[in-house]
């Protein structure tokens, strides 16, 4: 039948775009192991790289997916943090435990914020997601005797992961931990990406109103992912605190929440490999600027953010079809 | 126990303003109903009502005997009540076949699954070729619905509802923006709509009224002028001063 020739031609179109993908995939894990050998003084700082990069994967999620503009992400990160750095103090200092009860209590809070913070939507949301995580702030900065308030969450000493790799002076370890733990957290986005779920989520970006139409409850469909991406900063903030056994509340702060914005919108939302490239770039960048002038650094940042969204607004990962447009390469 | 949507003495006020004038009506499997009136008449208002994107401040809507005047709009699609919208609400930058496979999804209670690919149910997909089909989109199935032209997202638009198996159809306004030359496009697309279900088209095209409605509700002012044939409404002559005759001064 004519029809059915149709139909598998269509269908089968996707094809090569997903082996590219996962050839861009190999690609990034082996610059991550490379990195490990080219900048062996740099750990630490590579290691927070790794980490912020999952704060903001999980942005992507809320922002670049489901199309909602929090201000607050730091709340999810933050509350990871120091659920992980308080189990490592009081209960137990297993890092791979610490992990799961940063992701439990990330996406908790994620969850209590959520049924409030998605009644709203807009400029609304956005002042709502500040002060959840302002309220957050201020109630770990006054419980002191329990989180070190200003001072931070002193006197974590994590076990070796699995009773075997012991974290070290130099980061090694760290480092290969917040690697791994990257890699396994975007497998998983990548798979819930390209799910149902994450369709839906696409959906609600494009139309409330319409998603509504076609019988999606989008209030609790905008709580569940995130509540997703609440267990996903927890994570973040669990290996932040167990890399660096150290909990500051800037964790919970501000700055976090917009410098993780910032970064991904110089990637580019709602493409996974965005949350990876800003936050490289915003972050070697800053380290940079900031060693060369350590006054100053802020405008070289504030002209990469004016560039991006005048010039390239889908970010830089939309940079190589705009210049490809550009030189006639593409259509 | 009476099949189908039956509206009764359905009231709507926003502040002062009645936008819905004690509304009684009925749509049976396999009706095919024309609302019209001039602009201003209270006809979306009248449709939102029924969706439940505005809840009335009296009166009762049952679908198959049951009252559904409480439920969410999106219980309500649940129940078996979709619209079109008047101005293309689409999911622009998703392709056409992921336009029809999200309500499928969600209408199968489908759409929650976090792991698997969103395109691996076999069935879905063969319904989705079906429906595409039938609105001659197959060609167009891999295509941002943003880049179609408008007369075919309306088509999409049509698609994408129907994929949610109603049994009460809204059309609102199914040929808006859409070129005259194009119509017949439209009218095409709601003559092979599906014989049982039930379908309320409120247009003001008065060639694709005719064509394909049996029946004509005339609505002034929020509430409901006459009810009658194609036949009776254009020999009416309350309708023709009212509506017919305002169409004419300009």
């Amino acid at each position: 039948m004519s029809v059915d020739v149709t139909k598998s031609k269509t269908r089968n179109r996707f094809k090569p775009k997903i082996s590219r993908r996962v050839l861009l995939d190999l690609v990034l894990v082996t610059a991550g192991i490379a990195a490990f050998f080219v900048f062996p003084n740099s750990l630490g700082f590579m290691t927070r790289i790794l980490i912020m990069i999952i704060m903001v994967l999980s942005l992507d999620l809320v922002l670049g997916y489901a199309g909602v503009a929090s201000l607050g992400h730091a709340a999810l990160f933050g509350t990871g943090a120091y659920a992980a750095g308080m189990f490592a103090v009081y209960a137990s200092a297993n890092p791979l435990l610490g992990l799961v009860v940063g992701a439990v209590a990330g996406a908790v809070i994620a969850f209590v914020s959520g049924l409030i913070l998605m009644r709203a939507s807009g400029l609304t949301l956005l002042m709502l997601s500040i002060a959840v995580a302002q309220i957050l702030f201020e109630v770990v900065n006054s419980e002191r005797d329990l989180t070190g308030g200003s001072d931070g969450l002193l006197g974590i000493d994590m076990d070796p992961i699995l009773g075997i790799y012991a974290f070290d002076f130099f980061g090694r370890t760290g480092y290969w931990y917040a690697l791994i733990v990257l890699v396994l957290v975007f497998i998983l986005l990548r798979i819930v990406v390209a799910s149902p779920f994450g369709l839906v989520a696409r959906g609600i970006h494009e139309s409330h109103e319409r998603m509504r139409a076609i019988g999606t409850s989008v209030y609790w469909r905008l709580v569940g992912i995130y509540t997703l991406a609440g267990g996903i900063a927890g994570i973040g903030g669990a290996l932040s605190a167990q890399v660096t056994e150290l909990v500051s509340l800037e964790s919970l702060g501000f700055n976090l929440s917009a410098e993780a914005m910032i970064m991904l919108i110089l990637g580019g939302t709602g493409r996974l490999y965005g949350a990876i490239f800003g936050t490289v770039i915003f972050m070697t960048v800053h380290h940079t600027a900031a060693s060369i002038d350590p006054f100053n650094w802020l405008f070289v940042i504030g002209g990469m953010v004016l560039f991006v969204v005048y010039f390239v607004p889908e970010g830089f990962m939309g940079l190589p079809a705009r210049l490809g447009k550009h030189l006639g390469l593409r259509k | 126990m009476s099949m189908g949507l039956e509206v009764s003495h359905l009231n709507k006020n926003f502040g002062g303003i009645k936008v819905a004038r004690d509304i009684s009506f009925d749509l049976k499997p396999g009706d095919r109903k024309a609302l019209i009136g001039p602009n201003g008449a209270g006809k979306t208002t009248f449709a939102n009502l029924i969706t439940g994107t505005l809840k009335p401040n009296s009166g009762s809507i049952r679908l198959d005997g049951v009252d559904i005047v409480k439920l969410k709009e999106s219980k309500r699609v649940k129940a078996g009540v979709a619209k079109t919208f008047q101005i293309t609400t689409l999911f622009k930058r998703m392709s056409v076949r992921e336009n029809i496979r999200l309500p499928i999804l969600e209408r199968d209670g489908k759409s929650h699954g976090w792991f698997g690919r969103a395109e691996r149910f076999v069935a879905v997909e063969d319904e989705i070729d079906e429906l595409l089909g039938q609105f001659n989109l197959l060609d167009f199935a891999e295509m941002p619905v943003q880049d179609l032209a408008y007369g075919q997202q309306r088509l999409v638009e049509m698609a994408l509802t129907l994929a949610l198996k109603p049994r009460i159809l809204i059309l609102d306004e199914p040929s808006a923006g859409v070129p005259s030359s194009d119509s017949h496009i439209i009218i095409d697309a709601i003559e092979r709509l599906p014989k049982d279900l039930s379908v309320l088209i409120i247009e003001h095209d008065m060639k694709l009224v005719f064509k394909v409605a049996s029946r004509i509700v005339v609505l002034v002012n929020g509430a409901i002028l006459t009810e009658g044939t194609p036949e009776e409404i254009s020999q009416n002559q309350q309708v023709r001063d009212l509506y017919l005759g305002a169409r004419h001064e300009h």
